[in-house]
């Protein structure tokens, strides 16, 4: 009983806070936007668990209720009002959040796959097509050594020269030849 | 409360300017149709064949066709108007159906006695261009002067608002359409008639779908 009495008053009031909010009165809009907050919440966690997407759901409705302030008829129920958006609004997003898992997806390697150098290395050895790996083991020995080390495993000229005992020029050659043949080979399939 | 939620509250409170209160949509919709109603008054004469209109409703089938013609187009626009702001109850979308029924009940049904009196006849083409260009003529405007009126209200779903907008200025449109009309409709002018009304609610509808996508806070 006293619940219910406590609710009138409170739609009472807001419905009044409202009205005046509408005339302009920024005091109580934000009276009233405060007040509400919690109601706003709850109706928002029916549809979003997550407290940071709940969040930002209440605040989407604040500012729908605040672009939508116009249509209230303080002759009508203001919970009622209220409710619906907070209800309409949660569901968009709920939408919204489908519509954008079905074009992204969720990577949970993406750190090591793409960040960190040497798991990006291991991943792009496995990812190589079969075509390609089989026209880098048709070059002749010293191209393939230079593929393998600048382009593979992606050492510096000056690391592959210092590994092969080749000089510098001789691999940027080697490396040259080699891109040439094999963007021959692999146009010609 | 988080700050952020705070901050936003005291922004939104800060920048509130008065508002100019909706009127309650009942209202706003029989402004509406007062409005068409005027414009009709005056467009009609134009186009209207008042002997063969008036030899037309002497048959109460037709009388009846027209009634359900006006009545949805009235009751459309008055389930949009109702519909595009917030609190007022889904069930007002179901307002056209009954005249609804009775307009596609009672042309279906005129179309099959003509069919049955005129033989291949009630297959041929009546006049069923002239009635697809007069529907979607007339509901181009009566579309606009709506789209306007119920933008006013900012619909959190314009979906379904527009579309029925756009079946209510169809029904007016076809409404309109009965002041020269030739009594013998077959059923590819009741398909001509149904296409025209289809293309208006769907083209109201992607306007919907777009304001939908574009919903943006001032």
């Amino acid at each position: 009983m006293a619940d219910r009495l406590q609710g009138q008053d409170k739609e009472t009031d807001w419905s009044r806070w409202m009205a005046a909010a509408q005339e302009g009165d920024r005091a109580a809009y934000e009276r009233l936007l405060k007040d509400c907050l919690p109601f706003l919440r709850s109706i928002a966690s029916r549809y979003h668990r997550t407290a940071d997407r709940r969040e930002d759901v209440v605040q989407d409705i604040l500012l729908t209720l605040h672009r939508v302030r116009h249509t209230y008829d303080p002759a009508r129920p203001f919970t009622h009002w209220l409710a619906t958006i907070a209800s309409r609004r949660s569901i968009d997003a709920l939408r919204r959040r489908g519509r954008t898992e079905k074009t992204e997806i969720f990577d949970d390697q993406a750190y090591e796959t793409f960040s960190d150098p040497e798991a990006n290395r291991e991943m792009s050895v496995r990812d190589e097509t079969p075509a390609l790996q089989a026209a880098i083991a048709t070059l002749p020995d010293g191209q393939r050594e230079a593929v393998e080390l600048l382009k593979l495993r992606e050492l510096s000229l000056i690391e592959a020269s210092q590994q092969t005992g080749k000089s510098v020029s001789a691999l940027k050659v080697n490396m040259h030849r080699a891109l040439k043949a094999l963007r021959a080979q692999l146009k010609g399939d | 409360m988080s700050p952020s939620t705070e901050q936003l509250i005291a922004q939104i409170a800060a920048g509130a300017e008065p508002v100019k209160r909706l009127r309650p949509p009942l209202l706003r919709a029989l402004f509406w149709l007062i409005g068409v109603a005027a414009m009709g008054a005056i467009v009609i004469p134009f186009f209207a064949d008042f002997t063969l209109f008036a030899a037309k409703t002497r048959d109460p089938k037709f009388v009846i066709e027209l009634a359900g013609t006006l009545l949805t187009g009235v009751a459309a626009v008055i389930a949009a108007f109702e519909l595009s702001v917030p609190d007022r109850s889904p069930a007002w979308a179901w307002l056209p159906l009954p005249p609804l029924i009775l307009w596609l009940g009672s042309s279906g049904y005129n179309c099959w006695r003509d069919w049955i009196t005129l033989g291949d006849q009630g297959w041929q083409f009546g006049e069923s261009a002239a009635c697809f260009g007069t529907i979607v003529g007339f509901s181009l405007p009566l579309g606009v002067a709506l789209i306007i009126f119920l933008a006013r209200a900012k619909p959190l779903a314009p979906v379904p608002v527009a579309a029925l907008g756009g079946l209510g200025v169809a029904g007016l449109a076809a409404f309109f359409l009965e002041f020269n009309h030739p009594i013998d409709a077959s059923f590819l002018d009741l398909g001509w008639h149904a296409a025209a009304i289809g293309i208006v609610i769907a083209a109201s509808s992607l306007w919907g779908r777009w304001r939908q996508a574009n919903w943006r806070h001032e």
